[in-house]
């Protein structure tokens, strides 16, 4: 994909954005609301053509071979495209027949596929019933019906509670070790890290860092260490201690008197380690340790030097995942 | 369309879809439709009732008075409302496809069935099957009210012909709905809007009532209306009285209304991201 443009009027969505995949990987475009994500996806699978540019998937052209591109992808939109008043089982049904499946066919892949996704008790209910993960499965299904090679996937878990977008990721992974290409759009760094491969930073239409997601990780300075002693008045010592560890991140150590916590800037596991050890050494029990990955505010501060252009959503500050207790 | 570019140039230049796939799209999305039917059977209602409804009212309501001026009485005015109310039929089917799309538009299905290898056609002949057999089924209730409230059916091939003229005319109105659909923002809008357009237009008409005590500024609005040539039309196929002219009115009007509007809807269509 080469120098993709797309303008609204004087808006432009994407300005030139460059994009190589490779057959089998995750590739994760991250960005933040109105960054042209969902533009990218949309011109990527037919809906929309490009204003200049162009753009090659699975060996067909976007604009010149949309019906041979059609075969060959499937969609899992922003907002989970069922048909709600149709049950699931009838939804898959449909897109089976859409995608010139006989009766039969269609008929088994409907069954084969509502198993895999564990969705053959709700078969007959009508998807309008569905909790909103069996609905995003119940998408995800739908776009692996004519078992495509490239899957598109435009913010997956947007909206979805934690135990819900855990189960997609699951989801997605699976697929990924059969050897579908994806093609994912997130606004969580923590989403890209768990299922991307190599990662594409954009931001107002613009491709503003690529590369692998290790490589990117390091460039905006790794995670954070958030470090609760069970005494509030172990705070400072505490702090001290860590100070003379001479840990450097990207930011300095610094102290959270309100919520009574250290955060600590880690590039390594090695440094995490240390960190540990040292707190161990002086015998300061603690209440919790958490590691922060960067949020998509800081991803962009220390990759541009400013906020993400649209904050306007409500993009988690942090993720964190729990390590000790 | 073509002058467009980009958006369209992909609908010509690619693999062509033998006819026997769009039969096989056409039918599963048909099949779709008619599931939608199943699980919301309140959806019928419209259809059900609205031949139901409006024959008692008016015949009951507006009967005595209007069949006066007919030259008889209640009994004159059925003669005279069946066929009129034939002719609405067209619309209420125009107005399904309009709201229908809209709402796969908005709910991001249509998204779905674009990134599909199909005619986009497929999707609107399954909606107007399904909408034509909604109308066929109103029309069925209609004639057995009509009949049961005293309408004579004097002339099949009339009656026929005039269910046809309905549909004919019905689908041109499609377009305008299409378009409507295509372009507003949800299913409400466009049944609002619809609403306003059609509720003037019907009652401008002479659909309920003969034009003759109207004043003369609306009586010369109705002479030009298509609704009234529709209803007339009707009325002479159904019952009996001169068709010609109302039947070639109603014809050139279905005409000039898809040339006009076909291309719009189609170019909002394919245009709409």
């Amino acid at each position: 994909m080469r120098g993709l443009v797309k303008h609204y009027g004087a808006t432009k969505a994407l300005d030139g954005v460059d994009l190589d995949v490779r057959e089998g990987t995750v590739m994760g475009v991250l960005g933040p609301n109105g960054a042209g994500k969902t533009t990218l996806v949309r011109i990527l699978s037919t809906l929309l053509a490009p204003t200049a540019g162009h753009a090659t998937v699975a060996g067909y052209d976007v604009v010149r071979q949309p019906r041979q591109l059609r075969r060959v992808i499937g969609l899992t939109g922003q907002y989970a495209s069922v048909d709600e008043k149709l049950p699931g089982w009838e939804n898959l049904y449909l897109i089976g027949r859409l995608l010139d499946l006989s009766r039969k066919e269609a008929r088994a892949r409907a069954d084969e596929l509502l198993e895999r996704f564990s969705l053959t008790e709700a078969a007959r209910r009508p998807a309008a019933t569905y909790s909103g993960g069996m609905r995003r499965r119940l998408d995800l299904a739908a776009s692996m019906i004519g078992h495509p090679a490239v899957l598109y996937l435009d913010e997956p878990t947007t909206g979805l509670d934690p135990r819900t977008r855990n189960e997609v990721w699951e989801e997605v992974k699976r697929l990924v070790g059969e050897g579908v290409t994806v093609l994912l759009t997130t606004q969580y760094m923590e989403e890209a890290e768990q299922l991307a491969s190599e990662l594409t930073v954009v931001d107002r239409g613009k491709v503003i860092a690529s590369g692998g997601i290790e490589e990117l990780k390091a460039k905006v300075g790794g995670r954070t260490l958030r470090i609760r002693p069970a005494d509030p008045g172990q705070l400072r010592p505490l702090a001290g201690a860590l100070d003379e560890l001479g840990i450097t991140g990207l930011a300095t150590t610094t102290v959270d008197t309100e919520r009574g916590a250290v955060l600590v800037p880690v590039l390594s596991d090695e440094q995490l380690t240390a960190v540990v050890g040292a707190v161990t050494a002086r015998g300061i029990t603690l209440s919790s340790l958490t590691t922060e990955l960067p949020s998509l505010d800081e991803v962009f501060l220390s990759l541009t030097g400013h906020r993400a252009s649209a904050p306007r959503d409500a993009a988690p500050a942090e993720t964190r995942e729990e390590v000790a207790v | 369309m073509s002058a467009t570019a980009p958006t369209t140039t992909d609908l010509r230049a690619d693999a062509r879809i033998p006819l026997r796939g769009h039969l096989r799209h056409t039918g599963a999305l048909v099949r779709r439709n008619l599931l939608w039917i199943r699980q919301d059977p309140e959806s019928m209602f419209d259809a059900v009732l609205f031949p139901i409804v409006f024959t008692l009212l008016f015949v009951y309501v507006f009967g005595g008075s209007i069949g006066q001026s007919l030259g008889g009485g209640q009994e004159a005015y059925v003669q005279y409302i069946v066929p009129g109310l034939m002719a609405m039929m067209g619309m209420n089917m125009a107005q399904g496809v309009g709201t229908g799309f809209n709402q796969d538009f908005n709910t991001g299905v249509m998204d779905r069935f674009r990134s599909l290898p199909i005619g986009r056609g497929s999707v609107l002949f399954a909606k107007i099957s399904v909408e034509m057999m909604r109308m066929l089924i109103a029309t069925a209730i209609l004639m057995v009210v009509g009949v049961l409230v005293g309408f004579d059916i004097t002339d099949w091939p009339g009656l026929f012909a005039a269910v046809g003229l309905s549909a004919v005319f019905g689908s041109a109105l499609m377009w305008i709905f299409l378009t409507l659909g295509v372009v507003m923002k949800n299913a409400q809008s466009v049944q609002a809007m619809g609403f306003l357009v059609l509720m003037p237009l019907q009652f401008g008409s002479s659909i309920f009532a003969p034009t003759r005590s109207m004043p003369g500024w609306l009586e010369s609005f109705t002479e030009y209306n298509p609704l009234s040539a529709l209803a007339d039309a009707a009325r002479g196929l159904m019952v009996g009285g001169p068709v010609a002219h109302d039947l070639w009115m109603t014809l050139a009007w279905s005409v000039g209304i898809t040339a006009v509007m076909a291309p719009v809807a189609i170019h909002k269509f394919r245009t709409k991201s």
